[in-house]
């Protein structure tokens, strides 16, 4: 039990880290979930992180408001966004929530009250491990359940055939937009945990290739189920610890990872658990990720 | 009327794939659309399930103006459909799809499934088995990518179904059928009109539209040449003009 | 004010160059080639490789971009894309793929030349100054403008004129169709790599010559920014790109010199202010003509 504790010690900040990989990877998942693939989760974990920090350290108020607030916010840009880019499919989608991304970024950079390219230093460190792994759990068992009742059915459908699933009574504006936000929500909640947990961020922690590290670990992880984006966080998260001495190389594996997932298991590491059905599924063409 | 096209018109660019067409299906009828390969059936079938906007006319279900709603509120009206080629859920199990398909008769039961033990609605599973019984088939648990192409069609016709429509639509559920599922086909059709069912039938298969429509409408370059009972179309040289002019040309 | 201009144009061409060959393989393939930096950047180390090493002069280091990116690209397809295709996987399937290919070769890159900027070896490049009536501008940059602008001209007639166009505007237009008509498609897809790699390295060859400063990670930018000039100018038209390049590289200079020195950074936030707006009003873009996937 003691080794236990100190191996939490030691390797607390990874831990962290690893935890709000998931719920970020979580936040893609359910958008991939329902069909669309979006990245400016990256964007709207900053707008999480920021607002959680600055709502605390400028206004007083207490963390766990200033959280919710974060994702609340978040959730309000969503909509009129993910109202703008509905009708957008495949790659027009990800360019346009690139772009998202890149003005969230940019207005970072140079509103006054952001600190601008130097961000916000001295956050207090009030997130515990506790919070972070309670939101897990909380959230992949809420998502877990949504994933088999009518709206995650409908998700499911949305994704295999948009216009088919319209004439089966599914307003499909409404169920894409659901995801989008909900997705930008959780998001936000991880970029607040995060902020408190690192004592400063700036910009560049929310760019472009945030948004597709985060997209990286649903993809590796899987798209089936909400293990998937879990266990490719953990994975990915956790590399660089294990190959210390390889530390150099970890993007390289990364990127293999990546290539070899999507080329030869597309919907994702979690598949290996689950061979056959994914080889049913490539048989008739429907084992790809979006 | 259950169902009231006035002056519907559809325009591609400068092309018109739909010129003002007028229907009315009464409840309760087997009602067929016929023409040429590229007459604008299915556009006009896309144009009634909501898919594509009218740019002239105006639909009527059941006495209600329904010319600008989206495909999910038509389906809830009672408005449902096949598609040309089949457009299946196909990484999804084939009872799944039937309980897709019955998403608009369908409480969401997203809050009661977050208590661990949130009971299921049976009634909608046994409701979806049965029609998967009816409709032959058998084995549910099945992707409905695996399917044979017979049982995928009629896959969709069980998803369709499953949202209690007033009014189906079926685009081409023939093709690639043999003659004794088209027999089947036709003995389903009968069963489900003399349910209460009033159905919109696209066709090649003749015998198949002559066999089970009371009235026939026959599209050519996106209008309406002629309707009638399948005896007068069958007899009409506007018709025979229609489908041999065009196998002149092609 | 004739300097901006001249400036706006240059960069213009940077942007044409990069992004027409990014909407060639998207308008032949239908993928997003996240990898295209890549190439940009190699252009640019190839370059560098040649001359440090070779001693080769800079017009020969360039050309010798153009043929290795052009081959790299090749390789490109058979490792990332080929397999995908060949069980018919959706484009957004190749586009991650193009992503895991692009970050293996910059930190490959960036082991071997470090994350920070490089340069040119010491008078290798050409340092001329042109009088064009009131302005004084860099006789280099005029050069690389001409030479874009040859480059475009060749690509058109290539894809307009010879059989290889021919082939790729069919395999572009409808792949089955092409394949029954004869076109060898391989060979039309190998072609439409090369010559995407090619003159992306090439830009990024010129681009290296023009700022003397190189690193890995120099064509991201570049690429976010070819996602406005494909968008605006219409996803998988060539001329759109080069239109929109052009109308972004204005846009971009004006921006700088019209906005406040604080708020230059907002320059940047132009280029994606611009990508969105087309995207929700005209997805088709300026010049498009394929029906964007749209609900």
């Amino acid at each position: 039990m003691d080794a236990l504790g100190e191996f939490v010690r030691v390797y607390q900040t990874t831990i962290g880290v690893i935890g709000i990989n998931a719920l970020l990877a979580l936040s893609v998942w359910i958008t991939l979930y329902a069909g669309q693939l979006t990245l400016g989760n990256a964007a709207f974990m900053a707008i999480g992180a920021y607002g959680a920090a600055l709502l605390g350290m400028r206004l007083g108020v207490p963390f766990p408001l200033g959280l919710v607030l974060g994702a609340g916010l978040s959730a309000t840009l969503a909509l009129p966004l993910g109202l703008a880019v509905f009708r957008l499919r495949g790659v027009y989608l990800a360019i346009a929530t690139i772009g998202f991304g890149e003005v969230v970024r940019v207005l970072l950079l140079t509103l006054p009250f952001t600190g601008k390219a130097l961000g916000l230093n001295g956050i207090p460190p009030l997130t515990e491990l506790w919070h972070i792994y309670l939101s897990l759990v909380v959230v992949a068992y809420v998502l877990w359940r949504v994933q088999g009742s009518t709206v995650g059915r409908a998700w499911a459908a949305i994704r295999e055939d948009e216009i088919a699933a319209a004439s089966q009574g599914i307003a499909i504006r409404r169920y894409k937009l659901a995801a989008f936000v909900a997705g930008a929500a959780l998001a936000a909640w991880a970029g607040g945990l995060s902020a408190h947990l690192n004592f400063s961020i700036e910009p560049g922690d929310f760019g472009f290739t945030r948004a597709v590290q985060i997209l990286v670990y649903a993809v590796v992880g899987g798209t089936p189920s909400v293990a998937g984006p879990i266990l490719g966080a953990t994975l990915l998260t956790a590399l660089p610890e294990i190959l210390r001495p390889l530390r150099e190389y970890r993007d390289i594996f990364a990127g293999l990872i990546l290539m070899g997932v999507i080329i030869y298991l597309p919907r994702g590491l979690v598949t290996l658990a689950e061979l056959r059905k994914t080889r049913r599924l490539q048989e008739i063409g429907a084992a790809d990720v979006a | 009327m259950l169902l009231e096209c006035d002056g519907i018109s559809k325009r591609f660019g400068g092309v018109h794939a739909v010129a003002e067409v007028d229907l009315a299906v009464a409840p309760g009828q087997v009602f067929g659309l016929i023409g040429p390969n590229g007459a604008g059936k299915t556009t006009l079938v896309n144009l009634i399930s909501g898919h594509l906007r009218i740019d002239a006319g105006a639909i009527r279900f059941a006495g209600a103006d329904v010319t600008r709603l989206a495909p999910h509120a038509l389906t809830a009206r009672g408005i449902a459909r096949t598609f040309q080629g089949v457009r299946l859920f196909k990484g999804l199990t084939v009872l799944e799809n039937v309980l897709v398909g019955r998403h608009a008769r369908m409480r969401s039961d997203v809050l009661r499934r977050l208590w661990p033990r949130g009971a299921p609605d049976r009634r909608d599973r046994e409701s979806a088995g049965l029609l998967l019984e009816r409709l032959g088939l058998k084995r549910p648990q099945a992707l409905a990518g695996e399917l044979a192409y017979g049982d995928q069609r009629r896959l969709e016709i069980a998803r369709a179904l499953a949202s209690e429509p007033r009014l189906l639509i079926l685009d081409e559920p023939a093709a690639g059928m043999n003659p004794a599922e088209s027999a089947r086909l036709r003995e389903l059709m009968r069963a489900l009109v003399a349910e209460g069912l009033t159905i919109v039938l696209i066709e090649h298969d003749v015998r198949l539209v002559m066999g089970t429509c009371e009235r026939v409408a026959v599209l050519n370059f996106g209008r309406k040449i002629a309707e009638g009972t399948p005896v007068e179309i069958q007899a009409s040289p506007i018709v025979r003009e229609a489908y041999l002019g065009s196998e002149d040309a092609a | 004010m004739a300097e901006q201009l001249y400036n706006a144009i240059f960069v213009g061409s940077i942007y044409a160059l990069f992004a027409v060959g990014f909407a060639l393989v998207f308008s032949v393939l239908d993928i997003l080639n996240l990898a295209h930096p890549v190439v940009f950047m190699l252009g640019a180390f190839v370059a560098l490789f040649c001359m440090s090493t070779f001693g080769l002069p800079a017009a020969l280091a360039a050309v010798a971009a153009f043929l290795v990116t052009g081959l790299f690209g090749i390789f490109l397809d058979r490792l990332a894309f080929a397999p995908l295709r060949r069980r018919g996987a959706p484009p957004l399937s190749a586009m991650i793929s193009s992503l895991g290919f692009a970050i293996v070769v910059i930190r490959l890159m960036e082991l071997r030349y470090g994350p920070d900027l490089t340069s040119y070896p010491a008078g290798s490049l050409p340092q001329t100054v042109v009088q064009i009536g009131d302005a004084r501008v860099d006789g280099l940059r005029l050069l690389i403008i001409g030479l874009a602008i040859l480059l475009m001209a060749a690509l058109t007639y290539v894809v307009r004129a010879t059989q290889l166009g021919r082939d790729i505007r069919a395999l572009a237009e409808n792949p089955r169709a092409a394949r029954l008509l004869g076109v060898d498609v391989d060979r039309a897809i190998a072609a439409t790599f090369f010559i995407s790699s090619g003159l992306g390295g090439v830009a990024g060859a010129l681009l290296g010559f023009a700022y003397n400063a190189i690193y890995p990670q120099m064509g991201t930018p570049y690429e976010l920014k070819a996602f406005t000039v494909m968008v605006v100018g219409g996803m998988g038209s060539l001329p759109g790109a080069v239109l929109g390049a052009y109308i972004l590289g204005i846009g971009e200079i004006a921006a700088l010199v019209f906005l406040p020195a604080e708020l230059a950074e907002l320059r940047d936030a132009f280029a994606f202010g611009l990508l969105f707006l087309v995207l929700v009003i005209r997805p088709r873009g300026l010049l498009g003509h394929r029906a964007v996937e749209r609900a």
